[in-house]
C-alpha cells in the first residue's frame, strides 16, 4: 500500500536552498501520509462494521437453531451469550428424526444431481456443435438459444403444468429434473460454446485425422478441454436447482417434497416453529455452503460468465 | 444434429412453446371463454394486481441500483486491503443460499418483538437512549384514591391543595422489576411553609397489601423521577420531578392549584417498528415497511454479486490511467468519480440490468418474508402470477405471465446485443 519514500533521500544530497524545498515537500508528503493512513483505518473500521452487519443475520439463525422452543419464545438468540447452557443440539435430533425431513432432503438430491449432470452433458453437445459443427443459420440459432436465457420461469408454470399433466410427469422428480434442465440449457450452451470455440483447430483437425468420429472427438478430447467451464456450469446448476422452491412447489411431488417446499409449509406459524426452521433452514444451507468454499473460484466464474439469470 | 436434438427438444418443448401458449391463453378467461384483453384489463383494475404492479415497480427501481451502489463502494474500498478477500467472501456468501433459507433469516430480523428480534432490539435500546420512555406505563389510582383520571391518560387530585400541607399522591399497579432501579422506599414529605410538598408512591407492597391506605409505608416505593403539576385554570403554575423516595417540592405558586401526574409519566414503552406491517414508511412514499423490509433482504442476498462483478471489472482498469490523474493533482473522490465510474460504466450497466431481470422475478423472498395478512400489500406479479395460477385462474395467470415476459424483453435484447459482440469476436 505505502512504498517507501525515496524522494527524500536523495534530496539531501543537493544543496541547502533545494534542501529545504524538499523537506518541506517531505513533510506535507509525510502528512498526506498520516492522513492516509487515517482514512485507511477509518475505511477498515467501516469495513469491518459492514462485515460483522452481513455476518449477524446469519448468526441468528445459528444460534436460533440450538435453542429450545420455550427459549426461544422467551427472548432473543442473543441471550445465549449470557446464557450459554441455552446451547442444545435437541432441535437438530428432532429434525433428524422427523421423516418428512429426511426425506425432503433426499428428495432434493434426487432432484439436483440428475438436474446438474444433465445440464452439463446436454449443455456440452450442443455446446459444441454450435461452436464446431457447421450447418445452416448455426449463429442466429445460436442467438435464439441465448435469447431464452432470460425467458422468466414463470412463464412455463402454467403451460408445462398442462403438459406434464397430459404425459402423466405432473408431480413427478422426472417432471422437476426436465424442467430445471430445460430453463438451465440456455446458459450452459451459452457458456459452453464459448469455451469451446476457443480450443485450437489444430487440435481438432488432429484427432479428426487420426480418424475419430465426432463422439469421440467430443468425449476424448473436446469434453476434457472443457473441464474448468464444466465445473462452473455444474456447481452453477447445482446450487440454482438445490435451493430452487418456485419450481419444486409446482411440479414437485407434493407427498415427497424437497427441503424447500417442507419447510415452507411450516412458515405460516412462523413463531411458533422456529425450532423447526431455524435448524432446517441451517441444514438446507450447509450443503450450498460447503460447495461454495470448496470450489468458491468456479462458482464466480460461473457468476461472471452468466450474469443473467 | 444429433448433438443438439435433445436439448434443442427440451427448450422448444418448456420454453418455446410455454410463451406461445401463455400468449393464447391469456385471451381467454378461467373457464374458456375468449375475452379479448379482459385479462389484461383485469391487470390494471384490480385492487390486488395494481398493487403487485407497482411493488415491483418499486423492487426494480429500489433494489439494483442499492445493491449495485454498495457493491461498488465495496468492491473499490476492499481493493486496498489486506483482508479485502475474506470481506468479499463474507458478502457474496448469501448467494450461495436458497432464497427460502435467507426469508428465514430476516423473518428472525424482523421479529416485532423487541425481545425475539434483533432488530428491533437495537431500534428500540437506541430509541430508550434519545428519548426519555416512561417508567410506570401501567400506573394508576386505586380505590379511595385522591387522584382521579384527568381524562388525557393522566391523573389529577380530585381537590385543591395547600401550601403547609403535605400532598398523598398514591397509585397502584407498577410490576416489581418494572419499577426503576433507584426507587427508595417511600416517605411522608415534611411540611414546609409556603411550599406545596407531597409524596407520589406506589401504595403497595407484594405480600402486605396497601398497609395503611393512602400513606406511605416504609415498604412501599416511591416512584422516582415521576413528574408533578400543578394546575390552576387548566395552565400550568408549577412543574417538578419526585425523589427517589416519591417526595418533591413545589413552590407557593401551587397554592390552592390542583396537582396532575401528566399522561407522559404513564405512555407504554416503546415497542420498536412493525417492520413486516403495511404502513407507508413515509407517508409521501408509496413504500410499505413489509416491501422494503424483503428488498433490505435482497440487497443483503444480492449486493456480493454486484461486488464481485465490479471488482473484476475493476480490476481491469489501467493502473496508468489512474495515476496519471493523481498526478495531474487528482484527489481519491476525483479520481474515483470521473475516471474509475466512467470505466466501470458498461459493468455496472451489466449489473443493473442483470439485477432488474432477477428483480422481475422475485418471488420467494416476498413468499417467505411477508407475512399471511400482509402478503396483499408486499404482493409482486411474480407472486401473483402463482396466487392466480393456485386459483385456478389460467385466465390472469397467463396475462401476467405475457406482461412479465414483455418487460424482460428489452432487457434481454440489451444482453443478447451485449453477447453477439462477443460472438463476433
Amino acid at each position: 500500500m505505502s512504498a517507501p519514500d525515496t524522494t527524500t533521500k536523495p534530496a539531501a544530497r543537493i544543496d541547502a536552498t533545494t534542501k529545504t524545498a524538499a523537506r518541506t515537500a517531505g513533510a506535507t508528503k509525510a502528512a498526506a501520509r498520516i492522513a492516509g493512513a487515517l482514512s485507511g483505518g477509518l475505511m477498515q473500521v467501516f469495513l469491518l462494521v459492514v462485515g460483522l452487519l452481513w455476518l449477524v443475520p446469519t448468526i441468528g439463525l445459528a444460534l436460533s437453531s440450538l435453542r429450545e422452543p420455550a427459549d426461544i419464545s422467551a427472548g432473543g438468540w442473543w441471550e445465549v451469550f449470557t446464557v450459554p447452557s441455552q446451547i442444545t443440539f435437541e432441535n437438530y435430533a428432532h429434525l433428524l428424526q422427523d421423516e418428512t425431513i429426511t426425506g425432503s432432503l433426499l428428495s432434493t438430491v434426487a432432484i439436483t444431481v440428475p438436474s446438474a449432470l444433465l445440464v452439463v452433458v446436454l449443455g456440452s453437445l450442443a455446446g459444441y456443435a454450435f461452436a464446431w459443427l457447421e450447418f445452416p443459420g448455426r449463429d442466429w440459432w445460436f442467438l435464439g438459444v441465448v435469447g431464452l436465457l432470460v425467458v422468466p420461469v414463470q412463464v412455463a408454470l402454467l403451460p408445462v403444468s398442462r403438459l406434464f399433466g397430459t404425459i402423466g410427469i405432473f408431480e413427478t422428480t422426472l417432471g422437476v429434473v426436465l424442467f430445471h434442465v430445460a430453463f438451465g440449457l440456455p446458459f450452459a450452451i451459452f457458456l459452453l460454446r464459448n469455451f469451446f470455440a476457443e480450443i485450437p483447430r489444430e487440435l481438432l483437425e488432429a484427432a479428426r485425422l487420426d480418424g475419430a468420429g465426432e463422439l469421440r472427438l467430443f468425449f476424448r478430447v473436446v469434453m476434457p478441454l472443457g473441464g474448468p467451464a464444466i465445473a462452473s456450469l455444474g456447481i452453477f446448476q447445482f446450487l440454482w436447482v438445490w435451493n430452487d422452491m418456485l419450481v419444486a412447489l409446482i411440479f414437485a411431488d407434493s407427498k415427497n417434497p424437497p427441503i424447500t417446499v417442507a419447510l415452507q409449509q411450516q412458515v405460516r406459524h412462523f413463531g411458533d416453529n422456529v425450532s423447526i426452521l431455524a435448524p432446517g433452514a441451517f441444514l438446507s444451507m450447509v450443503i450450498p455452503l460447503a460447495v461454495f468454499f470448496a470450489f468458491q473460484r468456479q462458482f464466480v466464474s460461473g457468476v461472471m460468465a452468466g450474469a443473467v439469470k | 444434429m444429433a448433438f443438439l436434438l435433445p436439448a434443442l427438444v427440451l427448450l422448444g418443448a418448456l420454453v418455446v412453446y410455454p410463451i406461445g401458449y401463455s400468449l393464447q391463453r391469456s385471451f381467454f378467461d378461467k373457464s374458456g371463454e375468449f375475452t379479448g384483453f379482459g385479462n389484461y384489463v383485469t391487470l390494471f383494475t384490480d385492487d390486488t394486481i395494481l398493487t403487485a404492479i407497482r411493488n415491483n415497480a418499486i423492487w426494480v427501481v429500489l433494489a439494483p441500483t442499492v445493491a449495485t451502489a454498495l457493491g461498488l463502494i465495496f468492491a473499490v474500498l476492499t481493493e486496498r486491503i489486506r483482508w479485502g478477500t475474506a470481506f468479499k467472501l463474507l458478502v457474496f456468501m448469501p448467494m450461495a443460499i436458497s432464497m427460502l433459507a435467507a426469508g428465514i433469516i430476516f423473518r428472525l430480523v424482523y421479529e416485532q418483538d423487541p425481545d425475539r428480534g434483533a432488530l428491533n432490539a437495537v431500534w428500540v435500546g437506541v430509541h430508550d437512549t434519545f428519548a426519555e420512555s416512561s417508567a410506570f406505563p401501567k400506573a394508576h389510582p386505586g380505590r379511595e384514591s385522591p387522584l382521579k383520571p384527568s381524562g388525557d391518560g393522566g391523573f389529577v387530585t380530585r381537590t385543591t391543595v395547600k401550601a403547609g400541607e403535605p400532598v398523598a399522591l398514591p397509585l397502584l399497579g407498577v410490576p416489581k422489576k418494572r419499577m426503576p432501579d433507584d426507587a427508595a422506599p417511600a416517605r411522608a414529605a415534611a411540611a414546609e411553609p409556603g411550599k406545596v410538598t407531597g409524596t407520589a408512591w406506589q401504595d403497595f407492597t407484594l405480600g402486605k397489601g396497601v398497609g395503611e391506605r393512602n400513606a406511605p409505608d416504609a415498604s412501599e416505593s416511591g416512584y422516582p423521577g415521576i413528574t408533578v403539576e400543578a394546575v390552576r385554570g387548566g395552565e400550568v403554575v408549577d412543574r417538578t420531578t419526585a425523589a427517589a423516595d416519591g417526595t418533591f417540592t413545589l413552590s407557593g405558586a401551587a397554592d390552592g392549584a390542583r396537582l396532575r401526574l401528566p399522561a407522559s409519566n404513564f405512555k407504554e414503552p416503546y415497542n420498536g417498528v412493525d417492520w413486516l406491517g403495511p404502513d407507508k414508511v413515509l407517508p409521501f412514499l408509496g413504500v410499505n415497511f413489509v416491501t422494503l423490509s424483503v428488498i433490505l433482504a435482497y440487497v443483503w442476498m444480492w449486493a456480493g454479486f454486484a461486488m464481485v462483478l465490479i471488482a473484476a471489472g475493476l480490476a481491469g482498469i489501467p493502473r496508468d490511467l489512474l495515476e496519471a490523474a493523481r498526478v495531474d493533482g487528482a484527489n481519491e473522490w476525483q479520481v474515483f468519480r470521473r475516471v474509475t465510474v466512467p470505466l466501470l460504466a458498461p459493468v455496472l450497466a451489466v449489473v443493473l440490468v442483470t439485477l432488474m431481470i432477477n428483480v422481475l422475478k422475485i418471488f420467494d423472498l416476498v413468499f417467505i418474508i411477508a407475512p399471511g395478512d400482509v402478503r396483499d400489500d408486499a404482493n409482486v406479479l411474480a407472486l401473483q402470477l402463482y396466487n392466480s395460477f393456485v386459483d385456478r385462474d389460467s385466465g390472469v395467470a397467463s396475462a401476467i405471465a405475457v406482461l412479465l415476459f414483455l418487460l424482460v424483453v428489452p432487457m434481454m435484447a440489451f444482453n443478447v446485443r451485449r453477447l453477439r459482440r462477443e460472438v463476433r469476436r
